[in-house]
């Protein structure tokens, strides 16, 4: 489990946090919503040891707390996917992904990120493109390629400890095909009860169509958090994003029409 | 790595080929043609400690293998140097001088040309490069200090390209100025020395250099990987577990030694640092475990050759050899460039 606890984080007298605490379960899809300038990033920030944690807050990654584990440490059970990555000169598509198994070998790598490269590829069907240079990739095959690489570091359970995969907004290049694809494939992930998944994503219907776990920020502040029947309702969402919904149900699903 | 390696494993032993036989030539031609078989007889005297050397064994032993060797050492220096801050800063128009090294290292050597003899500084033979070194030093140590106080009190990656640009040019403007105000022989030994010479090279030289380069690409070789990761963006490193700000600090000391102590004994050399990162990226792929290697080995060659050229061209005079690595570089670099299939 990774537990962020009374998170509050301002900057240049700017309130970005204000006391949020949320728990984020294991085989659980745990999607963070919220409209622009709610918290969402820099929440993100505070739970990969990017921005740190002030007063008395504490971000926990199963009974460790963060401040006790230096960024090699967590680099190894927790990987992190980010928004717009530009990559600076010409790498093969193979090269970017083992990236992903850097915090695990010093110097050369060994059969065992060999393994966790290929089989991440083959897992987000990037295996095709393996020597392709990345640079002349579509926008979706970058976006796979580092679906790819994320998870190739975390590829093998670790002994006594969970795995976690961050995600802030993965489905920006991604067509509707794709966009459906990945979240099936990180469902498909959750199966390993180990695996901590956390996504920020902007697509309301997403999250009504596959969290398991639903926290809202508005304004910094955790505005609901629970199963998403709990959160996604009319009134959190007029509250939030200043719009009314239609909620319609069918087949047990839940679809929002603006 | 996978895919890459068959052409991994031609690279590096070609590379070592081309290095002994640029090191061949330039022992063997310049002002004065010295044979395989003088070379030979040479260590043996020196190595048996018997006999009189004759004058062309003098040559190579005093002069012409000193300055091969220093090649070798400045060659390296500078393309590791080139291949350092292209993946420190991300980019691919950046040269080892950017953060302010050479142009520091320019001004401190035209000090000492204008200003040293009216101060009465003297170091002997070493006053140059203590005044070159000291100058490369201080200014890349300034360009980072200025670039630490932002808002944030973090250094940023492009605040530091920025800075340098302009430490940078306020150091050769203040060259510009002390050739302004010079006499005429000092501002020709200043123009001379900016366009780079291995002409004054020395044991001491070679010794220096030589400590300097290896022990330098010793360390460089430790945060290849480091620097990979890099490319794909400073958050997404410290994502895979990488302590930015000691990669940042370790990368720009390693190559202010380097660089600053090159400078000191030979002058500035422009392009090597540029050239020979994208030469083998073109040839090798981008990653940095074989770029500082194999950079390392081809800077050498590169240099040799363009020494070589630098004595034959106008023998017995030489040309300076900036103006030779310009000459070569240039449209070499333009035409690899102008290929298919590199990409940025």
């Amino acid at each position: 489990m990774l537990s962020a606890k009374n998170i509050t984080y301002s900057v240049a007298g700017k309130i970005l946090l204000q006391d949020v605490s949320v728990d984020f379960e294991p085989g659980k899809f745990n999607l963070i919503i919220g409209p622009n300038g709610a918290g969402k990033s820099t929440l993100v920030k505070v739970l990969c040891k990017q921005l740190p944690v002030s007063g008395n807050g504490g971000v926990y990654y199963g009974e460790k707390n963060i401040n006790s584990m230096s960024i090699g440490e967590l680099a190894r059970v927790r990987s992190v996917l980010s928004q717009n990555i530009e990559l600076a000169f010409p790498l093969t598509v193979t090269e970017v992904v083992m990236m992903g198994r850097y915090p695990h070998f010093t110097g050369k790598p060994t059969q065992k990120d060999s393994v966790a490269c290929e089989e991440a590829m083959r897992f987000f069907d990037v295996y095709t493109l393996s020597e392709r240079n990345y640079m002349t990739l579509s926008g979706g095959e970058k976006q796979r390629v580092h679906f790819a690489r994320v998870l190739s570091q975390i590829w093998f359970p670790v002994p006594d400890a969970f795995r976690y995969l961050i995600l802030d907004e993965p489905l920006t290049f991604l067509d509707v095909y794709y966009q459906f694809d990945f979240m099936h494939k990180v469902t498909a992930l959750l199966k390993n009860k180990d695996m901590v998944v956390i996504g920020v994503v902007h697509d309301l219907n997403l999250a009504a169509r596959f969290a398991d776990k639903v926290a809202l920020l508005h304004r910094g502040k955790v505005m609901a958090v629970g199963d998403k029947h709990s959160v996604l309702t009319k009134e959190n969402i007029m509250a939030a994003y200043h719009l009314e919904p239609v909620i319609h149900y069918k087949n047990e699903e839940m679809y929002l029409f603006f | 790595m996978l895919g890459q390696g068959n052409k991994n494993i031609l690279v590096f032993p070609t590379l070592v080929g081309a290095l002994v036989v640029a090191l061949l030539l330039s022992m063997c031609f310049g002002a004065v043609n010295i044979s395989l078989d003088e070379i030979v007889s040479a260590f043996g005297k020196v190595y048996s400690n018997a006999g009189e050397l004759t004058l062309n064994e003098r040559i190579f032993m005093g002069i012409r293998l000193p300055r091969a060797i220093l090649c070798l050492f400045v060659g390296a220096s500078l393309a590791v140097g080139g291949v350092l801050l292209q993946a420190l800063f991300r980019n691919p128009i950046v040269e080892p001088g950017l953060v302010g090294t050479s142009s520091g290292a320019a001004f401190g050597a035209a000090l000492y040309f204008v200003l040293g003899a009216v101060f009465k500084v003297n170091a002997g033979e070493w006053t140059l490069p203590i005044a070159a070194c000291a100058g490369g030093i201080l200014s890349t140590a300034l360009v980072f200090t200025l670039s630490q106080s932002g808002q944030s009190g973090r250094s940023s990656i492009v605040g530091l390209l920025l800075t340098g640009i302009a430490i940078n040019a306020l150091f050769m403007s203040g060259v510009g100025f002390l050739s302004y105000i010079a006499r005429d022989p000092q501002a020709r030994s200043i123009t001379f020395w900016n366009l780079g010479t291995l002409s004054g090279a020395s044991w001491h030289a070679v010794i220096i250099t030589g400590t300097s380069t290896v022990l330098c690409i010793a360390v460089a070789m430790r945060y290849t990987k480091h620097l990979n990761a890099l490319m794909i963006g400073e958050e997404e490193a410290q994502h895979l577990g990488i302590n930015i700000r000691m990669l940042k600090l370790t990368v720009l000391a390693v190559n202010v030694v380097m660089i600053a102590v090159a400078t000191a004994f030979v002058g500035v050399i422009s392009f090597v640092g540029l050239i020979v990162p994208h030469l083998l990226r073109i040839i090798n792929g981008s990653d940095n475990r074989f770029l500082v290697r194999n950079g390392a080995l081809a800077g050498a060659i590169l240099l040799s050759i363009a020494d070589l050229a630098a004595r034959m061209i106008l023998r017995p005079a030489e040309l300076p050899i900036g103006i030779v690595t310009s000459i070569i570089g240039v449209p070499v670099f333009i035409i690899l460039l102008r290929r298919k299939n590199y990409f940025f």
